[in-house]
């Protein structure tokens, strides 16, 4: 399975990941070389089994549902690239 | 009397107890080793010097008050993946080149209160996508029995610390080989738990499903100890296991007569190094002395496991690394003029090379049109993976087999092929889909390079595993080896 330059810039929009000109071909050679390997497990008859989304099939554990986490707004934006009055910043959305 | 980057564990513990040495000397022994060879290794990407020296007092304190526990005064040194309250935690990247972790990974938390002393963080593959630990941001790590190779990766910085004496014990993650691989191309012992074993809170996420920490050291006794405070139900982690822990140094001495072990026919087929061959072979000979007994057994879909891996792993790794977006921590692009732009450049600028391809194949396979394709079969794939392993440890009591087809490559080598490089992790990522514990053990040497023998178990079989490696290790010298440069 090849995957063409025009995929490699939708899915690298999709991952909001600025992909140079230069760099599309290279992506499509080398992803491609990955799915051709991934498509190895066409060989496989999985007709019938069950998918595994865990590897020892637990169950998802619920917590009580009560507030324990305490205010850390401030520790936890220390390290935020910009923020003001406890909001992150980020370049203007709505006109 | 061997130095003290000789002794193990135990040994450093009696000199601690008997006041021969203080806590805080062994502290500057270690950093001190750090300081004359690291330069030659890249294995360190921060070394935390007043911390590790703070530590140290209070372990000393500790000791002199006959409240030391096990771990107590003994150095060890964090993989960048673990979260670390008030230091840098970069996993490896330029996107956490900034970030000073607010909170302490589980892991931390616990090995600091076992009062342990924090010689700083180690060197890694980035966000643990590699097999070599070139792919640092902080560039590649070596192989201190050999400069020209690779550590092995992604935990390449532990793996070359331990074996360079530059620290006894270590903290790694394991994903599809990432702790197995790197013990075996530096000749020390490394186990994967089974996956829910160890917490993965504040261990930054690469594939959820498949990720597990554990402990790295020179051998299977230090490791036991190390597990002890590393191992155990985490209420932060919602998948961790609520299964009761062992004292994983209880068994050690078991005896091993009536073993069964099983060889699975598919891990000794073309495309294994003789050498490595050899060793295994001769290590067979070894537990049969022991009592054990050698039987052939079959994972007739290994195969499968390397294809279904490069879906699953790629897809939670998009997901989880969505999260780098460049607004509230992390990277941010310069001057960004909207949010998309804000988003796409951050992201391009904090990311290398192999982490973006990976992104991407995950964002492909899990994209519209494409999900029953890709993610649906790759997770049916899995079940037949662990289906064989369950068949094949209902025939005997642990599976083993080598590492990696190979000794550690030169650098350079595997970063022309990524696909060369993954088909490389074929014997360790099986486990990782199945959620097995496995061990990696140093078992001779392929070309002056370290081989290492891989002990495959039943799920939370760690004690057992441990055993079987302390007893080879009770006969065997190969673990006690380093490498000229460094003794």
């Amino acid at each position: 399975m090849s995957i063409t330059p025009n995929e490699v810039k939708k899915i690298a929009h999709l991952a909001r990941m600025s992909i140079s000109s230069e760099e599309v071909e290279r992506y499509a050679h080398d992803l491609s070389g990955i799915l051709d390997l991934v498509e190895r497990m066409n060989q496989a008859d999985v007709q019938g089994i069950e998918p595994m989304a865990h590897p020892l099939d637990m169950n998802q554990r619920l917590r009580v549902d009560s507030v324990s986490e305490s205010d850390q707004r401030e520790q936890l934006q220390a390290c935020a690239p910009a923020v003001e009055n406890g909001l992150f910043l980020v370049p203007k959305v709505i006109e | 009397m061997s130095a003290l980057h000789q002794l193990s564990l135990r040994e450093l513990r009696a000199l601690l107890e008997q006041k021969q040495i203080s806590a805080l000397e062994l502290a500057q022994h270690f950093l001190g080793r750090v300081h004359t060879h690291d330069a030659a290794l890249n294995s360190f990407v921060n070394l935390s010097e007043e911390r590790a020296l703070a530590d140290a007092r209070r372990a000393d304190e500790l000791l002199a008050a006959g409240q030391g526990g096990a771990l107590t005064g003994i150095p060890l040194a964090h993989k960048d993946i673990f979260c670390t309250q008030g230091t840098k935690t970069s996993c490896g990247s330029r996107m956490l080149d900034n970030f000073i972790a607010p909170y302490n990974a589980t892991v931390v938390e616990r090995l600091q209160a076992a009062g342990t002393v924090m010689l700083g963080k180690l060197n890694m593959d980035e966000f643990a996508m590699g097999s070599t630990s070139e792919s640092s941001f902080y560039g590649a790590t070596k192989n201190p029995w050999d400069t020209q190779a690779v550590p092995g990766g992604s935990s390449g910085g532990s793996a070359a610390a331990i074996a360079a004496g530059l620290t006894p014990l270590a903290t790694g993650t394991d994903t599809g080989g990432s702790i197995r691989q790197p013990a075996a191309y530096c000749g020390i012992t490394g186990l994967k738990p089974t996956y829910g074993r160890v917490s993965r809170f504040g261990m930054i996420a690469y594939a959820s499903s498949l990720d597990q920490g554990g402990p790295m050291a020179r051998c299977a006794e230090d490791c036991a100890w190390l597990l002890n405070a590393m191992a155990g139900f985490d209420e932060r982690d919602s998948t961790s296991s609520e299964q009761p822990t062992e004292d994983y140094v209880a068994q050690l001495n078991a005896d091993l007569s009536g073993l069964k072990i099983g060889l699975p026919r598919e891990y000794f087929g073309a495309g294994l190094d003789a050498g490595v061959a050899q060793a295994i072979e001769a290590a067979m000979a070894e537990f049969r002395r022991l009592g054990a007994e050698v039987r052939e057994v079959s994972l007739p879909n290994s195969e499968l496991a390397i294809p279904a891996y490069y879906v699953i792993a790629p897809a939670e790794a998009s997901s989880n690394l969505s999260r780098f977006d460049g607004v509230r921590f992390g990277h941010r692009c310069a001057a960004p003029k909207d949010l998309t732009d804000l988003y796409e450049r951050s992201r391009a600028e904090g990311f290398g090379d192999e982490v973006k391809r990976r992104i991407m194949i995950g964002t492909y396979a899990l994209s519209s049109g494409y999900y029953d394709a890709y993610y649906l079969k790759a997770q049916r794939v899995r079940r037949m993976i662990a289906d064989d392993f369950a068949r094949a440890l209902s025939e005997v009591d642990v599976i083993m087999g080598p590492v990696a087809p190979g000794v550690a490559p030169n650098l350079g080598e595997s970063l022309k092929d990524p696909v060369a490089m993954y088909l490389s992790d074929i014997y360790t990522v099986p486990v990782n889909l199945a959620g097995l514990p496995a061990l990696s053990l140093p078992a001779g040497f392929s070309q002056g390079r370290p081989v290492g023998l891989q002990i495959i178990g039943k799920a939370f079989a760690e004690s057992r595993l441990l055993n079987i490696a302390h007893q080879f290790q009770q006969v065997t010298d190969w673990h006690r080896q380093m490498p000229q440069a460094f003794v």
